[in-house]
């Protein structure tokens, strides 16, 4: 409550922005009173949305904000999110330009460097949430894929998102999932048919752009049908160095056969927050390849959580995380082997360095049925201060007795035998640590086998570590 | 080039040199013989600066510089190389790389230009046949799944192309095969010159029989209790250290 009284007589009492075409009056209203209050103002939907909306938000109202005691944040207090007012994110919708479109807040050219150079991949752009389509190009991405604004399929009704949309992720104990169900409004929502191969990757942009603090739910469906495949990247990104909450959902359904690799690229601004969950369920013979890249934000959360609900479906989830100064960034997976014969292998990296806070908790279940799993589960952690932190929880939990699983941690500091090594044969101490810095986190970028993509979070990690050599 | 006085080092507490003094000049080679923790390779790693050690007392003096002054680095872009008894397995960056970076390191130290990986490649080519390495092994991660003689011969390829005014030597002849000790022995002959100096650890006579020393010098207790010239090192084939471990008890050294 107390943060709701300092902020009585700030710049924004309402919780849309000041352009908004709808203020609604959050005075005195607690922060989850003023996400109610945005739930009711939301322009209307069709009933099943509607419906869904009010499970969520009824979930989310039950559960409220994680707390530490909560077993699955207990490292994490979010805090200085449940305590913040959030404004809803400017769109189009709230009136700050012309119709259908955020034209104007964001241009071409501010997103150049977030593309990896790569003019031929499909790009759709979401700004604060909503599609832009100004900003997008997917043209000649085949006819066996349909590619769509959600708000746009919600609409139409074209693809029916409803025989998914919620059913992938759960939201009945995740807070975060709940609320952004509750204000499902917009995302990517791509549907790859039977066989479909999408060449060139897909890529989605979530830009975060506009002024006070403000919050977008993004949400995201992909349904690969049997024996499809593509690349989809989700990056999320800032242009300025402002304060929001990004809090995405993405879902998706891997029909048998079908293989996605996924990347998510979490690079918002240093002051943000981030909360993001991308959930999959795998049907046989389905291959997930994931790799999470976590960089950004103040306070930053990625869950990716994969169900092999199917026989022989396998999946990878590698990751690299890199903290500094006051971050705090947590990685969460979880891998449920429900079916037999299912290998699942995941590898995460991090380095920590100022007085940042990693967190990694990677969750594998084998069901009883699961038998013939091949499980194996990495996590390690470099520690380049001695003020940084990690935290970091592998967990197995094996119910079927006829499987092969491992798993392991690690939290270490520079191998001064190796600094030594480097040094005795000229190589100064801070090239020396920018070297063995790099070759830690490149280990685990050795796993991506999207080229440009590989090498651009090289030479991201080569430059981060080469110029905070002191 | 080398004058060590009087130089006593250890690790924490525990001195382990007590009182080494030697003089090295250029063109020649020296053999340092011992038995198992006499100090030898704590000699080896205080000359290149490994900061594990202290060094409590003594000077050591690298033309005309305080060696005890230099970062390690500074030692090795100043022409000191040492050969590591354990080299050290760094996964991620490649041998390519590695040596490139340590020998741009230097050349920017003496104020030339640094060279670009092609013109590196040519460089490093005629080096790799002197050590009987594959080219491919480049592209691997430094010493990462070498076996031993790999390692080794990874070593001496380091040295050959940093081409240092003092190498030294630390128990290369160790755990390395009758023909992976020739390759070495060849790589640190071809090498020798009237301008450089080499210091050879070791623990087994056979590595001298290749690599033919002007001085031999044999530690015990953190001593040198004996030297002499390379007639020295068959006598201790012959006889083994017991008798010179004697000999430092009898001059009422240690206990």
């Amino acid at each position: 409550m107390s943060d709701v009284a300092t902020r009585k007589g700030s710049r924004d009492n309402a919780t849309v922005g000041k352009n908004g075409a709808d203020p609604v009056n959050t005075r005195a209203l607690s922060p989850i009173e003023a996400y109610r209050a945005n739930f009711q103002h939301q322009p209307a939907a069709p009933e099943w949305l509607q419906s869904l909306r009010a499970e969520g938000m009824a979930r989310f109202e039950a559960l409220g904000f994680p707390t530490t005691k909560n077993e699955d944040w207990h490292f994490t207090s979010v805090a200085p999110i449940a305590e913040r007012m959030f404004h809803v994110a400017m769109t189009s919708e709230s009136g700050i330009s012309s119709e259908g479109s955020t034209a104007g807040m964001v241009a071409r050219a501010d997103l150049k460097r977030f593309t990896f150079d790569q003019p031929a991949w499909h790009t759709l752009v979401f700004v604060n949430g909503e599609f832009s389509p100004d900003l997008s190009s997917y043209a000649g991405i085949g006819d066996k894929v349909r590619v769509n604004s959600l708000a746009k399929a919600i609409r139409s009704g074209v693809g029916r998102p409803e025989r998914h949309l919620g059913k992938i992720a759960a939201f009945e104990n995740h807070a975060f999932t709940a609320l952004n169900t509750a204000f499902i409004r917009d995302g990517a929502f791509v549907e790859l048919q039977a066989d479909a191969v999408v060449d060139e990757p897909i890529h989605l942009i979530f830009v975060a752009e506009g002024e006070g603090e403000a919050v977008s739910h993004p949400r995201n469906l992909i349904v690969a049908g049997p024996n499809s495949r593509a690349t989809i990247i989700e990056s999320y990104v800032s242009i300025r160095d402002s304060c929001y909450l990004t809090n995405a959902v993405t879902e998706i359904a891997l029909g048998d056969g079908a293989r996605v690799d996924h990347y998510k690229i979490q690079r918002e601004s240093e002051k943000a927050y981030h909360v993001g969950t991308t959930q999959i369920r795998q049907e046989r013979d389905s291959q997930l390849h994931s790799f999470s890249f976590a960089v950004g934000g103040s306070l930053a959360r990625t869950n990716i959580y994969t169900s092999l609900d199917g026989a022989a479906a396998t999946c990878t989830l590698n990751g690299l995380y890199l903290t500094d100064g006051v971050q705090h960034i947590d990685n969460q997976t979880s891998i449920e082997h429900i079916a037999p014969n299912c290998p699942s292998h995941e590898v995460y990296k991090g380095v920590l360095d100022g007085r940042s806070h990693g967190v990694f908790n990677g969750k594998v279940y084998v069901h009883p049925e699961a038998q013939k799993t091949d499980g194996k589960q990495s996590n390690n952690n470099l520690l380049l201060s001695p003020t940084a932190r990690v935290d970091t929880k592998p967990q197995l939990e094996i119910f079927a007795d006829d499987v092969k699983c491992t798993h392991g941690a690690t939290v270490g500091r520079l191998d001064e035998v190796a600094m030594f090594y480097l040094n005795s044969r000229g190589i100064g101490s801070e090239t020396a640590r920018m070297l063995l810095t790099y070759a830690f986190a490149a280990d685990v970028l050795e796993t991506i086998e999207l080229l440009p993509m590989k090498e651009h979070l090289e030479r991201m990690v080569l430059s981060r570590f080469a110029d905070s050599g002191s | 080039m080398l004058e060590i006085n009087d130089l006593h080092a250890g690790i924490g507490d525990r001195e382990i040199l007590k009182g080494i003094s030697l003089s090295v000049n250029a063109g020649e080679v020296h053999a340092v013989m011992g038995p198992n923790g006499s100090g030898k390779s704590t000699l080896a790693q205080v000359l290149a600066g490994n900061p594990s050690y202290t060094v409590t007392q003594g000077t050591i003096s690298y033309n005309g510089q305080n060696l005890l002054e230099l970062d390690p680095e500074v030692r090795a872009q100043n022409g000191i190389f040492l050969a590591f008894q354990y080299p050290v397995e760094i996964p991620g960056v490649s041998n390519a790389y590695f040596l490139r970076s340590a020998y741009n390191e230097i050349r920017k130290a003496k104020g030339m230009e640094e060279v670009d990986p092609l013109e590196f490649l040519d460089l490093v080519e005629e080096k790799l046949k002197l050590v009987d390495m594959d080219e491919s092994m480049l592209s691997r991660s430094v010493n990462q799944g070498f076996s031993g003689g790999e390692k080794k011969r990874n070593e001496i390829f380091q040295m050959a192309v940093l081409s240092p005014r003092l190498a030294i030597l630390d128990e290369t002849d160790s755990g390395l095969d009758i023909d992976a000790l020739r390759i070495v022995a060849q790589g640190v002959n071809t090498l020798r010159s009237p301008e450089n100096a080499t210091i050879v650890v070791t623990h087994y006579q056979r590595l001298l029989n290749h690599i033919i020393p002007d001085f031999v010098h044999v530690l015990a207790n953190g001593r040198i209790v004996k030297s002499g010239g390379k007639e020295l090192a068959l006598e201790l084939e012959e006889k083994g250290y017991d008798w010179l471990q004697n000999v430092d008890a009898g001059a009422g050294a240690t206990a």
